[in-house]
C-alpha cells in the first residue's frame, strides 16, 4: 500500500469522509458517505464532481504531431478542427487494445491526448517506440496537470457562475482555455458518465481551490463530489467501455463494438490491417448487454454458459441504479449474441437465467433527440 | 457518523446479530457490516424449514462493492424470512437492527452465550480499522 500514489486532494477527501481504495497505483475516494447509489442519481440528475487526477495527459508538438497521431491510432485526426476533442484508442499490430484515449486538437498544431492512469508508462513507451523518423516530441504532462470531472445536467450552470466565457460555446466534444475563479483552465465538454459536463486541466497547485470553488458553486444545484464506484456505475449504464474490463490486450476494437471509430480511407495505423480483418471476417467474440431475469448479481469475473458449456465471461455487472435492474456486460462468441438470447451467468457455482438485452442500457444525454 | 450497538442483542464474529424474541432468535447483519459493504442492492434470503447448524452460510448480502455470506448465529429450523428485503434490500443499510433477515427456532438457546455482548462486538470491531 505504501506506493501507493496519492493526487493534491487526498487529504480534502479523507476530511470529507471518503472511503480510500487502492486503484490503478493510486490511492483514491470509493465514495463519500453520501454512498455511491446517492452519487450515481447526483450526476443523472444534478450534477456530480470527481477528482480523476490519476489519469495521465500526453502533450504531443513538432511538424509531425497530426502525421504521427494518424499512424498511432485509427480515428482521421486530420477532420478535427482546432478546439475538438474525441474518443479514441490504440491498438497492437494485432489489432488487440493498447488503451483507449481521449484526443485533444490544440491551438498552434499542439495536442493533448488523455490516457488511463494504469497505462500511462506503457503508453508512454509506446507511442516512444513508434515515434522513431517522426518530428514529434511526446510530453508527459500529467504530474503537474491536475484533472477534474464535472458532470451532469446541472454541470453547465454551475460552472457558469465561476467564468465570464460564455459556455454555450462549447460544444460537446469541444474544447477551450477559460479562466475558472480566476484559475487559467482548459475545460473539455467531456466526459465518461453518460451525462453532459466537463473535465478540467488547470495546474496542480490550483487543486484544492479548483475543488472548493466547484463544490461552492454547486451547492444549490445538489452537486456531490462522488467517487470511483458512482463514475464506474454511470459509465457502465452508458455501456462506455473501460480499460481493464471491456478493454484490454486479449479483445479487439469490432468485439468490442468500438469500430465506429475506425476511419479506413485515412491511410495505414497500426492494428488497422488486423482489425479490418476481424471486421470482415466477423469477430469471434462480441460484447453483449445482459439483464437478470433470475435474481442474482452478476460480477466482473463470472462465467457466461449456455447449456452447461461455459462459454464467455462477464467484463462488469451490477445493480444499475438507474434502470433498477441487474445488468452485465460480457463477452460471448458470435452466435449468442441476438438480443432476446437466454444465456447463464454462473453465481457463485448456480446458472442464474439472464438475456442479452440492447445496448446501451441507458442512453447518453448526448444522443438522446 | 459514528456506528450504533443495540445492548440488546448479540453479535457474531461474522458481523451477525441475534435477539432472542419469544422462543426465536431474530437474526440480522450489524451497522458495522452494512457501513462497511456500503449501498446493498441484494439479499439472497436463507430457505424457510432449513435445518442449519450455527455458522452455516444460509444466505448472502450483496452490496456495489462486494458479496458477504450471511451465517447463521445459532443451530435449528428456519422458520421465517423478511421477504421485504427482496424488494428493498436497502432496509439493511437504513435500519440494520430494525430490518430482520430471518428468524430461527433453536436447538439449543445457550449457543447464543458464544456471541459477543454489544460491548465485546465494538472492542472486536476497534481491532480491525485498517
Amino acid at each position: 500500500m505504501s506506493d501507493l500514489k496519492r493526487t493534491a486532494l487526498y487529504d480534502v477527501h479523507v476530511a470529507m469522509g471518503a472511503r480510500m481504495v487502492p486503484f490503478a497505483g493510486w490511492e483514491m475516494p470509493v465514495q463519500y458517505p453520501t454512498g455511491p447509489t446517492a452519487e450515481h442519481h447526483a450526476v443523472r440528475k444534478a450534477a456530480g464532481l470527481f477528482d480523476i487526477d490519476h489519469m495521465g495527459q500526453f502533450k504531443l508538438l513538432g511538424r509531425d504531431a497530426e502525421t504521427f497521431l494518424q499512424y498511432v491510432q485509427p480515428r482521421d485526426v486530420s477532420r478535427m478542427k482546432v478546439w475538438d476533442a474525441e474518443y479514441s484508442y490504440l491498438c497492437y499490430g494485432d489489432g488487440t487494445f493498447v488503451d483507449d484515449i481521449f484526443i485533444y486538437k490544440l491551438p498552434d498544431d499542439e495536442w493533448m491526448i488523455v490516457v488511463n492512469a494504469a497505462n500511462r508508462e506503457k503508453d508512454l513507451f509506446w507511442l516512444d517506440t513508434h515515434a522513431v523518423g517522426f518530428d514529434v516530441e511526446i510530453l508527459d504532462i500529467s504530474d503537474p496537470t491536475y484533472m477534474l470531472a464535472l458532470q451532469g445536467p446541472k454541470g453547465q450552470a454551475i460552472l457558469q457562475k465561476l467564468t465570464d466565457y460564455d459556455l454555450d460555446q462549447v460544444a460537446f466534444h469541444t474544447a477551450a482555455r477559460i479562466q475558472v475563479g480566476g484559475i487559467e483552465t482548459l475545460i473539455g465538454a467531456t466526459g465518461y458518465t453518460g451525462e453532459y459536463g466537463y473535465e478540467l486541466f488547470f495546474p496542480e497547485e490550483k487543486a484544492i481551490a479548483m475543488w472548493e470553488l466547484l463544490l461552492d458553486a454547486g451547492r444549490e444545484e445538489g452537486l456531490l463530489a462522488c467517487g470511483l464506484a458512482a463514475r464506474d456505475s454511470l459509465r457502465f449504464e452508458a455501456c462506455l467501455p473501460l480499460y481493464g474490463h471491456e478493454i484490454h490486450a486479449e479483445v479487439e476494437p469490432i468485439g468490442a463494438r468500438l469500430g465506429w471509430v475506425c476511419d479506413w480511407d485515412k491511410g495505414p495505423w497500426i492494428g488497422r490491417d488486423a482489425v479490418l480483418k476481424t471486421k470482415l471476417e466477423k469477430p469471434k467474440l462480441l460484447l453483449v448487454g445482459l439483464e437478470m431475469i433470475d435474481r442474482g448479481v452478476p460480477r466482473e469475473g463470472y462465467e457466461v454458459a449456455k447449456d452447461g458449456q461455459v462459454i464467455g465471461w462477464v467484463t462488469t455487472g451490477m445493480k444499475s441504479p438507474t434502470l433498477n435492474k441487474f445488468l452485465a456486460l460480457a463477452y460471448v462468441p458470435r452466435g449468442y449474441n441476438k438480443i432476446g438470447t437466454e444465456l447463464d451467468v454462473i453465481i457463485r457455482g448456480k446458472p442464474k437465467k439472464a438475456v442479452v438485452v440492447k445496448r446501451p442500457f441507458y442512453i447518453p444525454a448526448y444522443r438522446r433527440k | 457518523m459514528s456506528l450504533k450497538y443495540d445492548p440488546n442483542v448479540k453479535y457474531a464474529k461474522t458481523d451477525e446479530w441475534a435477539r432472542v424474541e419469544g422462543d426465536l432468535v431474530v437474526v440480522g447483519i450489524s451497522d458495522y457490516a452494512q457501513d462497511q459493504l456500503s449501498d446493498i442492492v441484494y439479499v439472497e434470503l436463507p430457505e424457510v424449514g432449513a435445518q442449519v447448524s450455527a455458522g452455516e452460510v444460509v444466505g448472502t448480502v450483496e452490496s456495489v462493492k462486494a458479496a458477504a455470506d450471511i451465517m447463521s448465529p445459532v443451530s435449528g429450523e428456519i422458520v421465517e424470512v423478511n421477504e421485504e428485503l427482496n424488494d428493498s434490500p436497502e432496509l439493511l443499510n437504513e435500519d440494520p437492527y430494525g430490518a430482520w433477515i430471518f428468524k430461527v427456532k433453536p436447538n439449543d438457546l445457550a449457543e447464543l452465550d458464544n456471541l459477543m455482548t454489544a460491548e465485546e462486538y465494538e472492542a472486536y470491531n476497534a481491532t480491525r480499522e485498517h
